[in-house]
């Protein structure tokens, strides 16, 4: 039997990017190439698991590429731009040294390439390749635009204003292939560059502005932006609790991340931002009424899914365990790195999302059945 | 429901009113249809009733617009949103979401609708409109007629007393716009719901309206009675045309109702319609062979055969999708073509062999958007870069062109705010400029009403007599029979009839026109060969 939490439907969408950002954190913790590729395993083992065949759940493969290319450029790099003659640990090969001017000091190009170096490059690109691979993972399986229905009710116009323009792109993909084909009906294959861009750019601009209003219109018409109970006085206490509030947070970031800075004025900074934020989209969510179709439940796969994420992440951080050189081994000298318990042991829970999340709902694709069907059959 | 009290409506700039001191009554569970021709004011009109003229379009409204007790000075359209549903002609540029069932949704969320209301309505809405094998199909992969249904449920769910439609059907094929309309109509039956409906296919909806609202163009309209109003409209659909010309009373309004009363005409009638049989068609002046379009794993022309003569208009039609603009494009030789051979011109060259200068003096082409071809800021400024291009061998100037297709275009103006006629006739004057001896136009009688389709009929007509090859594909069956003396029929990218206009169009009941349907099994298809035959045979005494 199985029960109603794990019947085909897609899992909330924040469930998924707390698990994947609990994932990134663990990762930039760490550069043990065994943890490393545990947690590629993990995300991929999900991803082929969890994904739908939706347009946006198609893209994990150019986030592998992706991937991919930033370890070949780490190594590259490390491989060209050597440390030296005076390079240390083993020495792989030797390069041809290239002569560089007296003023480009610091860079060489060329020489002995030792092991350590390749390594460590490669380890730091698989690191990032990770934190890559996480957002992607996120960005398979949450549908960004469910993702965007979460957001609170203050901030629902950007949620509007980036759903209709992620459905505009493709009509203006269209417009522009249909107006290209269209000029060589006029002769105008080839010719200037200006006349060309032109002679595409003002019929689809046209074409999209139409479009706009209409969309506007059909918009209006369809209850978009009732006012309801906002008053001009509790907009503007809005607008300005918000406003104060990202000043807050942004000086407290640069206060926590500048080490000169007391500690204590960083993180109030902070603190005092995002109350104000919070504050502001409390209140702005009041004058919003709207209600939401099907909402995303939340139900127990998504607080294992969710947790799962978010206690590895604080495997990673504590330290607590298992010795914390353990996440981030030394390359001098070589040797295999060990595998810590506790750290290995979180990533692998959150494989769980891939056992005991729902499968993914699929669109049905039977066949239209009874009168539909005979009066497709009929024309 | 809806009350008009002395409104007349004027736009920024504009000389006259377009509407001017109308005042009418829409009761409740009227199914209320706006006629009138292309520019007489039926948009304005329809956005007068939730408000966005003007609050959106801006213009100054005097008078009064009462909705459900509500005036519209007083309540913008958001705030109507509530009583007033609108559905638009093009579905698409209106979705806000991207899937059928969340765009169902939308205006409920809008108005705050607790989600177990929502829930039980989009439900029902899904099965009122039989949606619901779609509901989780995303909203730009269905067809015209789907995306125009799913237009309708969306402002349905809302529970709105009034629906407002703005030519739903212009966009559709027959067969969903048939579909479209049945759904409107059971809305009406079923819902007691109040729908407003402009319409260029008046065939389709004029048996099940309850009031026509006529704007003859200068800013007044006249309500009443349907057959009443038929009497007085310069726009009527084929069969309320033979009523008059037969002198039915009243008037009938459906094939149905004709067809009652046709037996009497049917006798006065003589066998065969007279007049010379068609001129024997010209040379040919293209001949495609094996025509092969794919795109991917889809196959949209599958090796069909087309030939054209000289001074005849040649009907391309079919279902949508079943290849005919593909095929259109590809023996013009700017679309795709992955097989077969096209010779055109008295040289039989292949057009895709030649640059795209030298393929349209071979094969002009009208695409389905026209003002896709206009990028000028003025009318003249395109005419004269159409002399430029197509250089010294041709005989007429655009202008010139212009002006026989459709005398008193402003060459000031902008061709975007040309009407749709308009524009296909600066396009057709652009393309033949050229002098291509081929000339193709796709689905050219979008959005244009009875009017602009007769003078495109009389326009095609004077093009064969000047020699020129013409293809039309075409949705429209009256229209074809009108204009068109050979119908090729395709299927599955597969051309499935090639024959006679009379043999085609009179051997289905799906392609007979309505006045067929009605003298059948006389084989006469159109009103005035009805006419002619009356006025060569005396009359009763």
């Amino acid at each position: 039997m199985t029960p109603r939490a794990r019947l085909p439907r897609a899992l909330h969408p924040v469930a998924w990017w707390c698990w994947a950002l609990g994932l990134a954190t663990a990762a930039s913790r760490t550069s043990n190439p065994l943890l490393l590729v545990l947690i590629a395993a993990v995300l991929g083992l999900t991803v082929t698991l969890r994904r739908t065949q939706a347009p946006w759940a198609r893209g994990y493969r150019y986030y592998l590429l992706m991937a991919a290319v930033v370890i070949g450029i780490r190594i590259a790099f490390s491989v060209v731009f050597t440390s030296g003659p005076e390079a240390a640990g083993a020495i792989w090969l030797h390069l041809p040294v290239v002569r560089v001017p007296s003023w480009f000091t610091g860079v060489r190009i060329g020489g002995p390439v030792s092991a350590q170096a390749v390594l460590s490059a490669a380890i730091d690109g698989a690191r990032l390749a990770c934190l890559l691979c996480c957002i992607g993972a996120a960005n398979t399986l949450a549908n960004p635009k469910r993702a965007l229905r979460v957001l609170p009710g203050a901030l629902y116009e950007l949620g509007v204003a980036v759903t209709v323009a992620l459905s505009v792109a493709p009509q203006l993909v269209e417009s522009v292939q249909r107006v290209r084909r269209a000029r060589r009906l006029r002769g105008h294959g080839t010719g200037r560059r200006f006349a060309v861009l032109k002679g595409i750019a003002i019929p689809v601009l046209h074409d999209a502005l139409e479009r706009s209003l209409l969309l506007a219109a059909a918009m209006d018409a369809r209850g978009y932006g009732r006012t309801c109970a906002a008053t001009a006085a509790s907009r503007r206490v809005t607008a300005g609790c918000l406003l104060a509030g990202l000043t807050c947070l942004c000086f407290g970031c640069y206060e926590l991340l500048d080490p000169t800075v007391p500690r204590g004025l960083g993180a109030g900074g902070f603190a005092a931002g995002a109350a104000l934020c919070v504050a502001g989209l409390v209140l702005g969510g009041r004058r919003v009424t709207r209600s939401r179709y099907r909402p995303d439940p939340w139900e127990w796969p998504e607080w294992v899914v969710a947790g799962s994420g978010l206690a590895c992440a604080v495997a990673l951080s504590l330290n607590v365990g298992y010795n914390p050189a353990a996440l981030n081994p030394v390359l001098y000298p070589l040797h295999w790195p060990t595998l810590p318990a506790v750290p290995a042991a979180a990533i692998l829970v959150t494989a769980l999302a891939a056992a005991i999340t729902p499968p993914a709902a699929e669109p049905l694709s039977r066949p239209a059945v009874g009168a539909q069907a005979m009066a497709e059959a009929s024309t | 429901m809806i009350e008009f009290d002395r409104v007349s409506v004027r736009y920024q700039g504009a000389t006259a009113p377009v509407l001017a001191d109308v005042s009418l009554r829409i009761d409740e569970g009227e199914l209320c249809l706006v006629i009138g021709h292309t520019g007489s004011g039926k948009s304005t009109l329809l956005g007068a009733i939730n408000g966005l003229v003007p609050h959106f379009t801006g213009g100054t409204l005097s008078g009064r617009v009462v909705v459900a007790g509500r005036d519209t000075s007083a309540f913008p359209p958001r705030e109507l949103a509530d009583v007033v549903g609108l559905v638009g002609q093009d579905p698409l540029a209106g979705f806000v979401t991207d899937t059928v069932e969340e765009e169902l949704a939308y205006t409920m969320e809008q108005l705050a609708i607790d989600p177990a209301a929502m829930r039980a309505r989009c439900e029902e809405t899904l099965d009122l409109l039989g949606l619901a094998d779609l509901r989780h199909r995303e909203l730009r992969t269905l067809s015209g007629g789907q995306q125009q249904k799913v237009a309708i449920g969306a402002a349905l769910t809302a529970h709105p007393s009034v629906l407002v439609l703005d030519e739903p059907t212009s966009a559709l094929d027959p067969t969903s716009a048939e579909d479209v309309l049945a759904a409107v109509t059971r809305l009406v039956h079923d819902l007691g719901i109040t729908v407003v409906l402009a319409e260029h296919r008046l065939e389709r909806v004029l048996y099940c309206a309850d009031k026509i609202v006529y704007l003859p163009g200068d800013g007044s309209a006249a309500a009443g009675d349907p057959a009443a109003m038929m009497e007085l409209a310069t726009i009527c659909p084929p069969v309320v045309e033979l009523g008059k010309l037969a002198g039915w009373q009243p008037l009938p309004l459906s094939v149905r109702d004709a067809r009652r009363c046709a037996p009497e005409l049917r006798a006065r009638l003589p066998a065969r319609p007279p007049g010379a049989a068609a001129p024997p068609p010209g040379q040919v002046a293209l001949a495609a062979k094996g025509i092969v379009v794919r795109y991917g794993p889809l196959v949209a022309v599958a090796g069909a055969a087309l030939a054209l003569h000289r001074a005849e208009v040649t009907a391309l039609m079919g279902r949508n999708g079943s290849g005919k603009s593909s095929l259109l494009w590809a023996i013009q030789g700017s679309g795709r073509r992955d097989g077969g051979t096209v010779h055109a011109g008295s040289e039989g060259a292949d057009p895709a062999a030649l640059g795209p200068a030298a393929a349209r003096r071979l094969v002009g082409l009208v695409p389905q958007t026209p003002a896709d071809l206009l990028y000028l800021d003025t009318v003249g400024a395109e005419l004269a870069q159409a002399d430029k291009d197509a250089g010294r061998q041709a005989g007429r100037s655009a202008a010139d062109l212009l002006d026989a297709l459709a005398p008193g275009i402003s060459r000031g103006g902008h061709p975007r705010d040309l009407s749709a006629g308009q524009q296909l006739a600066l396009v057709l004057a652009i393309q033949l400029a050229a002098a291509p001896a081929v000339i193709a136009l796709d689905e050219p009688t979008r959005g244009l009403d009875y009017q602009a389709k007769a003078a495109l009929t009389r326009l095609l007509a004077d093009l064969a007599a000047d020699g020129h090859a013409v293809v039309v594909a075409t949705h429209d069956v009256e229209f074809a029979t009108a204009a068109c003396q050979r119908v090729v029929v395709m299927a599955e990218g597969e051309i499935v009839t090639d024959d006679q206009a009379a043999t085609v169009l009179t051997a289905s009941p799906t392609f007979a026109p309505q006045v067929a349907k009605v003298l059948a099994p006389l084989p006469y298809l159109t009103v005035p060969q009805v006419a002619a035959a009356l006025c060569a045979v005396p009359g009763p005494a």
